[in-house]
């Protein structure tokens, strides 16, 4: 349709990964007045006025879509809609247009108060330095002695709103550090501006040849442009826990012993308690099943990726999504010690950890200024003893503290930070914050998880003996009425025929399969030993395929496999090339994963890891000294991905994945993570130059201080000159070497290892 | 000298009136997106309502997560 949608041939594919349910959506969605909802959904995909057009006009149609605005910069479209109509299906009509979309929760991404607060600093700070520049320029140009000193009292009354309005967020900063018993880079900065500004107001009104408010406000400025940047990059708070939290469903439907049904909170629910599980939804509350039986999507909470089927007898753990069926679960643990708190505990737990990583910046920022307050101190001292004269003393301690103010330091690290992340995200990542690109440049080994991210988590048809087309629509009429991935990946490939075929009497067994009567012909869908023996390819294992047979007689059979996600053998081959190990940790049996692993030539690997054994797992790599980044998108992986030494996670990750992830890949290629690593040491490389390069500009500037010789006009060249290198040298961050565009169209078509396994 | 003592002011009025032009640009959201504003030109149906609608949404304050 446009230059960017992708074509028919993505949308198939696109079809088979799962929509959030209602009730997701529901939960990510803000309430805003006047019985409107707002839902933010991320577009990867978009990026030109086509697709603006598109994907507005598509979600404006949706009935009770009451506006919809795409922000472009943000590849983030914000819906709002009318909260008394059902919840409009934003994510499949953006699909069916084109679009993979992904639900956003405003967690996530809340209006930032103070990023304003710094942004309008800066401003006002801006304002004054260029204007006090004008009249400093015409100063130093030769003004007569009454020109000069107006232009001087004008300076300093431009500098001063500067330094109250903007400066104060260097004087907060710097008085939370003193009366911690600490020192941070804002003591200096507040001294110096300060003292700076208080000595050239004395010295204005006294007239003076030399005043520094140019120098004051334009350190004001440049400081304030790395704070700013900073603070874009800096972390964003963790909503992990309170993202797991939203998970579990908030109550279940209970059986009283008269038969009396009731909606309950999850936390009046005690074990005994009868609680009633329907189809579609998610288990509340761990158990044991005593009537009804169904199969269990476990892949978000164990990471096996063929459903289990469960009946009478049988124990199920919170989280498992009930697919078909009905299940009657007697209660055998609290909501608080159930399979999902005890998660968010662990998460708790080793997310309190990784705060002991310390910033280059910070860690730059602790040598640096004891020692400028040492050297400034010692001028001071040195030249009172040396002349006596206060005055002089005072005014190069003050030009020591102001010249060599970290003004290059402060930009040298948020400045590469923030074109890396610019770079990532041309990549489709998404950088949650900026220490995790320092801990990602360290990285020696990735810990992959399966299901979900060496795989899409999905079924698909590699192949099919069904010789008859009718009995092909026949098979996918049957598999349409099903929400058991085999039946889906089955259903895709014939997307016309739940329309075309109608099916009579459909029953789904739980573990077994579906079948119906079409046009007189009773029709089975499913098991191999349920439907009927059927011989089958040496190559074919039994859970993997779905047998069709026709009044008793099997007919043919579908061959199923999980899509290898697109990218995997480049990715892998990348990190190999870059010397780095890689693992595989899932949860799913060994069979499948050792079987997986053969096919990929990954010779590390484990399976059946509770979500415990991957954080002990990444705790032993972690204890010989390896760096581990993981890469993982269930439920079970966000404890190992909040406890790795730094973790990414695919955009179509369970929420609560995204959350516990540093980075976030928004297209589906896997090569987004070697591109993620070589972009954080290219990143690490120039935030090290650029700190050196601030340390080489003190040698130089710092003996000239020291003598006495600085002069407002040095001062001022002097400072721009070292920002200017620094945030120069910040670009030289290589950018996309391709457009994503196409590697998601050669991951799409390439045949073979690339997308089966 | 003379001739300072009016161009100043008016330089400085002039840098105010920018100043307060940004602040109020920054306010009202012009700066949301960037890429958005390039490419919304090329749309044909110049439809600023859904500009009107973004600014009926109330920004809140709160944080959900602390």
């Amino acid at each position: 349709m446009s230059c960017c949608a992708p074509g028919a041939a993505g949308s198939l594919e696109e079809a088979n990964t799962s929509i959030p349910p209602d009730a997701e959506v529901m939960l990510v969605s803000r309430r805003l007045d006047q019985g409107l909802m707002q839902t933010e959904l991320s577009i990867p995909q978009a990026h030109c006025a086509a697709c603006i057009a598109t994907v507005e006009a598509v979600l404006q149609r949706l009935p009770g879509v009451d506006s919809a605005r795409l922000n472009l910069s943000a590849r983030r479209v914000s819906v709002i809609w009318d909260s008394q109509s059902p919840v409009p299906p934003m994510i499949a009509a953006l699909r069916e247009a084109g679009y993979a979309a992904h639900l956003f929760s405003y967690e996530q991404e809340a209006s930032d108060p103070e990023l304003g607060r710094l942004i309008r600093a800066l401003a006002v700070a801006g304002f004054a330095a260029m204007n006090i520049m004008l009249l400093s320029v015409s100063v130093w140009s030769g003004a007569d002695e009454s020109t000069r000193h107006a232009f001087h009292m004008v300076s300093a009354l431009l500098a001063f709103p500067a330094l109250i309005y903007s400066g104060r967020i260097f004087y907060l900063s710097a008085w939370t550090a003193l009366r911690a018993g600490r020192t941070n880079m804002d003591v200096p900065i507040s001294i110096g501006v300060a003292l700076a500004f208080a000595l050239s107001l004395h010295d204005s009104i006294l007239n003076e040849p030399h005043a520094y408010f140019d120098a004051v406000t334009m350190l004001l400025f440049f400081l304030l442009i790395g704070r700013t940047l900073d603070h874009v990059m800096r972390e964003r708070a963790r909503s992990a826990v309170a993202g797991l939290a939203r998970m579990m469903p908030r109550g279940a439907l209970t059986i009283g012993p008269d038969g009396t049904r009731a909606f309950r909170d999850l936390r009046d629910i005690v074990p005994g308690d009868v609680v009633l599980v329907a189809a579609g939804e998610r288990v509340p509350l761990d158990g044991m099943v005593i009537a009804g039986s169904a199969d269990l999507d476990a892949s978000i909470v164990t990471g096996e990726s063929t459903p289990t089927p469960v009946s009478i007898g049988e124990a199920v753990q919170s989280g498992m999504l009930n697919l078909n069926g009905s299940l009657t679960l007697k209660v055998a643990k609290v909501a608080k010690d159930s399979f999902l708190a005890e998660m968010m505990r662990m998460m708790e737990a080793v997310e309190s950890g990784r705060a002991r990583y310390r910033r280059i910046a910070d860690r730059a920022a602790a040598l640096y200024s004891p020692v400028i307050h040492a050297v400034a101190a010692i001028a001071f001292l040195g030249w009172l003893i040396a002349s006596g004269d206060w005055h002089r003393s005072l005014t190069i301690a003050i030009a020591v503290l102001i010249i060599t103010c970290p003004c290059a330091l402060g930009l040298a690290v948020p400045m590469v930070q923030v074109v890396a992340a610019r770079r990532l995200f041309e990549h489709g990542v998404s950088l949650k914050n900026g220490g995790a690109l320092e801990r990602l440049a360290e990285v020696d080994i990735v810990a992959f998880d399966k299901t979900g991210t060496l795989t899409l988590g999905q079924s698909r048809v590699v192949h099919s003996i069904v010789e008859d087309q009718a009995d092909h629509m026949v098979a996918a009429a049957l598999a349409a009425h099903s929400r058991h991935p085999a039946a889906r990946a089955v259903a895709s490939t014939q997307p016309a025929a739940a329309a075309a075929v109608p099916v009579d009497d459909f029953r789904e067994h739980p573990g077994l399969g579906v079948d119906g009567w079409i046009s007189g012909h009773h029709y089975r869908l499913g098991r191999i030993g349920w439907v009927g023996d059927f011989q089958l390819d040496e190559a074919e294992a039994e859970e993997s395929v779905v047998v069709l047979s026709r009044d008793g007689r099997p007919i043919g059979y579908f061959a199923l496999a999980d899509i290898t996600r697109p990218g995997t053998v480049t990715a892998l081959s990348t990190l190999r090339a870059a010397n780095i190990d890689v693992e595989m940790i899932s949860g799913d049996r060994k069979t499948a994963v050792c079987a997986f692993a053969d096919r990929l030539g990954i010779a590390s690997w484990q399976g059946e890891f509770l979500p415990g054994d991957k954080v002990a797992r990444l705790a032993e790599l972690a204890d010989q000294g390896r760096k581990v980044l993981m890469v993982g998108d269930g439920l079970n992986d966000a404890p190992a991905l909040a406890a790795a030494h730094v973790s990414m996670a695919p955009a179509s990750a369970a929420d609560i994945g995204r959350n516990a992830a540093d980075l976030v890949f928004m297209h589906r290629e896997l090569t987004a993570v070697p591109a993620a690593l070589t972009i954080a040491r290219r990143a690490t490389v120039l935030v090290r130059q650029n700190l050196r390069l601030a340390v080489i500009y003190n040698v130089f500037v710092l003996p000239i201080a020291l003598a006495g010789f600085v002069t407002p006009l040095i001062a001022a060249l002097a400072m721009s000159l070292s920002s200017v290198l620094v945030v120069a040298n910040a670009h030289r961050i290589p950018g996309a070497a391709s457009a994503p565009a196409a590697q998601h169209m050669t991951g799409r078509i390439s045949p073979g290892l690339e997308q089966t396994a | 000298m003379s001739y300072l003592s009016w161009a100043v002011p008016v330089a400085l009025l002039m840098g105010l009136a920018g100043l307060g032009a940004f602040m109020w640009s920054l306010r009202s959201g012009q700066y949301d997106d960037l890429d958005g504003a390039a490419e919304r030109v090329l749309l044909d149906d110049n439809n600023d309502d859904s500009i009107a609608a973004d600014r009926a949404v109330p920004r809140t304050k709160q944080r959900a997560c602390k």
